[in-house]
Formats: structure tokens, C-alpha cells, sequence
């Protein structure tokens, strides 16, 4: 993934000269280990700054709503999911965009990293193909790249970009996989008090920073329902009903949409495993109407048409 | 006042002894990956090398969410309509551990919360009931910067009681008259030897010289704020920042709030939360107008407040410790000591 830079530097710069695009957006790298920041260049004397590694977790398509202008966007396979639901659900033309695809061999989880590493500071990472080298004050480390993968792109089925105008790299073998949805199935089969002791559990540190709202691309709309204030829907306070009503209804909000990125989880300050609440809604939407979101420009969600077909065992 | 020392050995005996007159809080992993300050139970243990908590202890003063106020709508209730204060524990808390950094905040929210003008009674209430026991960072981390920000790992400023971690010993510092009352409380009366003082020393000393991170202040207070306000670096900055409440609540100096009333039936709580800046409803007028509508004015807003109004409001400094949570935690990497560098070139 490391000699993407180079190319990614090349293909900005190239779009920028020849007016192609008016900006890029790509990821620059961080100013610390394990950390990138993603960046807008609308300069071509100023594409040096672009950076690719397999810390690049965040997702690019959360900064095209609103964007007048043509971009050149990098986009993983999902950040390229997230594109198209973007194109589908009016928030970019698709026209405006120039997307160079990355087929991607899967992000590294910086938070499982952490807790290898405990209180040792990691001054240094280095990777190759399939490993990656933790160095820091009297400890250096080689870790093999397929243990500490997010646990979204363990189980990703779409590590090639499903819509691009170039691609940067060759296509990948699709993971066959196993069932990705083992980890639901294992919640579902727990009763139903349990499994609310379990997604209690699951949020006891939320700090209702909304970080990993901030960093979905689905979460765009103008007023959160949690930012609404008139009327008011939800609680500011740390009261557990309100989290707790936060997280369902923005899972419900992103039904048949999330592509399942990881960005929300990558974001949390407080290593919550968000993507519990969301992938259930991913499977019931696979499982039940055959669903999986962002792959398809001509054909509207689940959710927003209706067929006299439909799933409809939960009307009672 | 002088150094006392115990036995490292002796440390978790210390600690439960204070359980008899204090609240005692250490930093704990708990089933987590993170230390956080938790109540000593029979389990914890006190482990020295601890970086810091991923929570600022600030919550100890300043809770996320607090209830100020109860009170009924029910005209048959002869207090109707009336607050009434509500019940808060401000029973005397120590805090184990915390570091200088994170003790110096107290000071910067101080600034703010306690002063000639304004007095917030549940801010100081819960302040007085603290006593602050720091331990000196032997090992800071690259992202520590408490030197550029007013302090240093073994800073004493906000501190009652300074541990220096010496292999085998512990040296206890205390520095207030609430410090000293602690330890002799808790029956710590064996002086420091003049050898394990030099120690102490030296190893102040040699933290000192693994801060790796610096940067300049020293031009902020002259820098016109207007022109500071209007930089283009600004939306730089505001393209990567998603606007969370990450670095706001993570911050051991980010004091700001939001009063809420919250009413079931006719019975209700007046409450104040953590806010953000960051947030869009943090300036939201009741007309509908917002005075900062866009990332750009909200991401530009926290780091003007820490790095200009504040230091030009209270002459003291800048409103940052430099823990370095804000760094190591924000998802898109926006690093305030390269803001700073950037508002004080
Ligand atoms: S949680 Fe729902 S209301 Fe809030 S931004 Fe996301 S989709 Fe919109
Ligand atoms: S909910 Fe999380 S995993 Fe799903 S699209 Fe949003 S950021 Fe990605
Ligand atoms: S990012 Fe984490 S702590 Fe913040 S609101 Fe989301 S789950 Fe809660
Ligand atoms: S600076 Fe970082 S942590 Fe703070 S609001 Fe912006 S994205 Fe969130
Ligand atoms: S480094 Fe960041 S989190 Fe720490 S005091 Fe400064 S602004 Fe706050």
C-alpha cells in the first residue's frame, strides 16, 4: 500500500495541471504514528502532501456533501460505497467527481495496536506487503498485518471500488470469506434482556461526542435529531436512555445505507464498538431484501420504495 | 512542610488507609484498554506506569452532566415554580495519581470559574473537596508538551501532594496545607532522606530532557486578534475537522456548558452538560440565527479561546496544559501544536 504515495501525488498533480478536477481530496500523513489527516489541495505545486498507508481509516466521501466545485477524490471500496449512496441520495453530482478507485487490502485497526503496545509509547511504524514494524523506546515489534486489520475489512466483501474513473493498482480477489454476519448471529441468539445488558455494556464509556457520527459520511443532515432543540428529542445529559437513544436511532438512520467503512468506530475516542448496532441493520437488510448498500446507481434503496413483495413479517 | 517516603511496598497499604477519610480514586484499566480514574476497590491496583487517564480528571470539579436544581410544577406543591438546590456529595476526595498537567488545568478553569468577578458555587464546592496527590512523569510521552504550556512533569503548581516514583521508593511531597493534613491523616511522618531527595532530583531532571515536544507561545499576546481571526490557515484546518466533541470533552481544560431542564410529568431537574463548541447548537440563538454557522468558525473558535482570548483575558498563559489527549485522539489528526505554531509565527 506504501507505493500508492507516489502514484497518488502523480494522479493529483496530473488532474490539478491539466484542470481536470479543481481539487483533490486525499489523505495526508499524520503527525504521529498510526495517524493521517484527510485534506483538500486545490494546487498542483501542493500535491507533495498527499500520503497513503494502511492507516488511512477514515472515510474520504464524508467531505463531498455540500462541495460545488469538481473534485478528484482517493476512494477505497468502501469510501467508493459511500459514493455512490452519496450520488443516490442527492448529495453529489456525479459528474462533479473524479474518483481514482484503490483497491484496498484492508485498514489497520490503531486501537488494537494500542492495547498490544499498553503504555509503550510507539514512536515508529514501518510496513511491508503483509506485516508491520512497531517501533518505539527499547522495544521493536513486526506484527503480521492480517491480525490487526479493522474488523470491518475482515469481514469486507468489497475491497475493490465498485464506481471509478481510474484506478490506482490492480483489482483484488473479492474475499469469499466466511459468513460475515457471525458476530450478529451470535448476539441474536442471547435473549432479549441479556442483549440489552450487552449493548448497555457496550456503551458504558460514551461520551455523546458524536465523533463517530461526525466521521459517517450518512450522518450529513443539516440538524441531528440530537441537535434538534425544537423540539427537543433526545436528553443532553449522561443519562444512559438518552446514549442509548442516540445510538438506535442514528442505527436506524443508517439502515440499507452503511457500507459498513468502520470510520465511526475509528473515530471514537473511546474504542466503542459502534458497528454492532449498525452491521445488525446491514444483515436484516442483506437477508431480507437481498440488499447491500452503495453498490448500485439505478436503483433506489430499500428504504425508500416500496414493493407489494417486501418483507413485512414485523407488521403485525 | 517536609519530603516524606514510603516503601513502594507499602504504597497500596497507604492508600486503603486513606479509604477511612477520603474518597480514594486511582487510575484504573478496568475491563477497558484505557486507564480511567476509578474508585479503589479490593482489585485495583496502583500501576506506576501509567501514562494518564484517556477521560481528563476534570469531571471531578466539573461533571459531564451535574443537577443543579430540582423543581415542581404542581400548583398544589407549596414550592412550586420554586428551585430548590439539589443534593451533590462534596464529601473529601483524593485523587491518586492525577498528573501535573492534568492538576494545572484546575488552575486554568479556576481562572475562569473562581475569580473577583464570578464565584460558580459548584465548581468550588466540589474543587475544595479535592485533594490533588500527583505523581511526577518519569517517562512522558512525545505528545507531552506541559513545558510549553506553563507546566512540566513535575510541576507543582496545581498539585497537594507530589509522588516521585524512585524504584523502590516513594517520595511524598506535600505542597499545600490540605496535603500535609492529609498525610497526617494517613500517618506518613518518615522523612526523606537526603539521598533519595538528590534521587528525586535527578530524576526530575532527567524528564525534564525527554520532553521532546516544544513550541513557541511567546508571541500570542502580542498578535493582533483580528488578524489572527482572519487567517486563511483556518480552513485548512476546518476542511480535515469533523466538528465532534472529541478534543472538547477529552480536554482537561474545556470548561464550557449547557443548562437544560428536563421535566417528567410535573416534576422537573435543572442540569448542567458538557458542551462543545464544536457543536452547532452551541451557539444556536432562540431566533434561529447562528452566529457561527460553519465548521470553519467553530474549529477556529476552540483554538482562538485556548490560545488568544484566554491569554489575553487573564494574562496567564495559555488555557492549554499540554497533556497532548487532543493529539493523540482527535480521529483526523488536527495537532494544536501545530496551530499554535502556525497563530504564533
Ligand atoms: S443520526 Fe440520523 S439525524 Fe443524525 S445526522 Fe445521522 S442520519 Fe441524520
Ligand atoms: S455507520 Fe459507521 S460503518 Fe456505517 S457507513 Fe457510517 S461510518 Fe461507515
Ligand atoms: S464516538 Fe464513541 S464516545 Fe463519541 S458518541 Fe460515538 S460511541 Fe460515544
Ligand atoms: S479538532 Fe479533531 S477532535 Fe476536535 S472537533 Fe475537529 S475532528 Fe473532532
Ligand atoms: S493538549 Fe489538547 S486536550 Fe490537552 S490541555 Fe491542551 S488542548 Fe486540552
Amino acid at each position: 500500500m506504501m507505493d500508492y504515495s507516489n502514484k497518488i501525488k502523480e494522479i493529483a498533480k496530473k488532474l490539478l495541471e491539466e484542470k481536470t478536477v479543481d481539487s483533490v481530496i486525499g489523505f495526508k500523513k499524520g503527525t504521529l504514528p498510526m495517524m493521517t489527516m484527510p485534506i483538500l489541495i486545490n494546487e498542483p505545486g501542493k500535491t507533495d502532501d498527499l500520503y497513503w498507508d494502511s492507516f488511512c481509516n477514515m472515510n474520504l466521501a464524508n467531505y463531498l456533501p455540500k462541495r460545488a466545485e469538481k473534485v478528484g477524490i482517493f476512494a477505497k471500496g468502501c469510501d467508493s460505497r459511500n459514493i455512490v449512496n452519496h450520488i443516490v441520495e442527492n448529495q453529489i453530482k456525479r459528474e462533479q467527481l473524479h474518483i481514482i478507485g484503490i483497491p484496498c487490502e484492508g485498514m489497520l485497526d490503531k486501537r488494537k495496536i494500542r492495547a498490544l503496545l499498553g503504555e509503550k509509547e510507539l514512536k515508529e511504524v514501518s510496513e511491508s506487503k503483509t506485516s508491520v514494524t512497531l517501533k518505539g523506546e527499547g522495544f521493536e515489534e513486526t506484527i503480521e498485518k492480517k491480525d490487526y486489520l479493522q474488523d470491518n475489512c475482515k469481514t469486507c466483501l468489497h475491497r475493490n471500488p465498485v464506481i471509478y474513473d481510474e484506478l490506482l493498482g490492480d483489482l483484488l480477489a473479492e474475499n469469499q470469506g466466511p459468513d460475515p454476519y457471525d458476530d450478529v448471529e451470535q448476539i441474536e441468539k442471547i435473549g432479549s434482556g441479556e442483549r440489552w445488558d450487552f449493548f448497555q455494556g457496550l456503551i458504558k464509556n460514551c461520551i455523546r461526542c458524536y465523533a463517530c457520527r461526525n466521521a459517517c459520511p450518512l450522518c450529513y443532515c443539516p440538524t441531528c435529531f440530537v441537535d434538534e432543540s425544537d423540539p427537543q428529542w433526545v436528553g443532553k445529559s449522561d443519562d444512559s436512555v438518552d446514549t442509548m437513544t442516540f445510538h438506535l436511532l442514528r442505527a436506524y438512520h443508517c439502515a440499507g445505507r452503511c457500507t459498513d467503512c468502520g470510520a465511526c468506530e475509528q473515530a471514537c475516542p473511546m474504542d466503542i464498538n459502534v458497528r454492532l448496532f449498525t452491521r445488525k441493520l446491514n444483515k436484516d437488510a442483506l437477508k431480507l431484501y437481498g440488499w447491500e448498500a452503495g453498490l448500485k446507481l439505478d436503483e433506489r434503496p430499500p428504504l425508500d420504495t416500496y414493493r407489494p413483495d417486501d418483507y413485512d413479517e414485523f407488521i403485525r | 512542610m517536609t519530603d516524606k517516603m514510603i516503601k513502594k511496598d507499602q504504597f497500596m497499604g497507604f492508600l486503603h488507609k486513606l479509604k477511612n477519610d477520603y474518597n480514594v480514586f486511582i487510575p484504573a484499566k478496568e475491563d477497558d484498554n484505557f486507564y480511567n480514574f476509578t474508585a479503589l476497590g479490593e482489585k485495583e491496583t496502583f500501576d506506576f506506569d501509567y501514562k494518564n487517564t484517556r477521560l481528563s480528571p476534570k469531571s471531578f470539579a466539573l461533571p459531564q452532566s451535574e443537577k443543579m436544581f430540582e423543581f415542581s410544577l404542581n400548583k398544589s406543591d407549596k414550592d412550586a415554580n420554586i428551585l430548590r438546590e439539589a443534593a451533590s456529595d462534596s464529601s473529601n476526595t483524593a485523587i491518586v495519581g492525577i498528573r501535573p498537567c492534568d492538576a494545572n488545568a484546575f488552575k486554568v478553569i479556576n481562572a475562569n470559574f473562581d475569580n473577583p468577578e464570578f464565584r460558580d458555587p459548584w465548581w468550588t464546592k466540589h474543587r475544595d473537596s479535592l485533594t490533588l496527590i500527583g505523581l511526577g512523569c518519569n517517562e512522558p510521552d512525545s505528545t507531552c508538551f506541559c513545558t510549553s504550556a506553563g507546566g512540566g512533569p513535575f510541576d507543582e503548581k496545581g498539585l497537594d501532594i507530589l509522588l516521585f516514583d524512585l524504584d523502590e521508593h516513594i517520595l511524598i511531597r506535600p505542597i499545600t496545607k490540605k496535603g500535609g493534613k492529609l498525610l497526617e491523616t494517613a500517618d506518613i511522618n518518615q522523612e526523606a532522606d537526603s539521598s533519595l531527595k538528590q534521587k528525586a532530583d535527578e530524576v526530575k531532571a532527567a524528564s525534564e530532557k525527554k520532553i521532546s515536544s516544544h513550541v513557541a507561545t511567546d508571541k500570542l499576546k502580542s498578535k493582533n486578534a483580528l488578524e489572527l481571526f482572519n487567517a486563511s490557515f483556518w480552513d485548512d484546518i476546518a476542511f480535515s475537522c469533523i466538528n465532534c466533541g472529541t478534543c472538547t470533552f477529552l480536554c482537561p481544560t474545556c470548561w464550557c456548558f449547557d443548562i437544560q431542564d428536563e421535566v417528567n410529568y410535573d416534576q422537573g431537574d435543572r442540569i448542567r452538560n458538557w458542551d462543545s463548541c464544536m457543536f452547532p447548537l452551541f451557539t444556536l440563538h432562540a431566533s434561529g440565527h447562528n452566529p457561527r454557522p460553519e465548521k470553519v468558525q467553530r474549529v477556529r473558535q476552540r483554538f482562538m479561546h485556548k490560545l488568544k482570548y484566554y491569554v489575553d483575558k487573564y494574562d496567564n498563559g495559555i488555557a492549554c496544559v499540554g497533556c497532548g489527549r487532543c493529539v493523540k485522539y482527535c480521529p483526523v489528526n488536527i495537532d494544536i501544536r501545530e496551530v499554535i505554531r502556525l497563530m504564533n509565527e
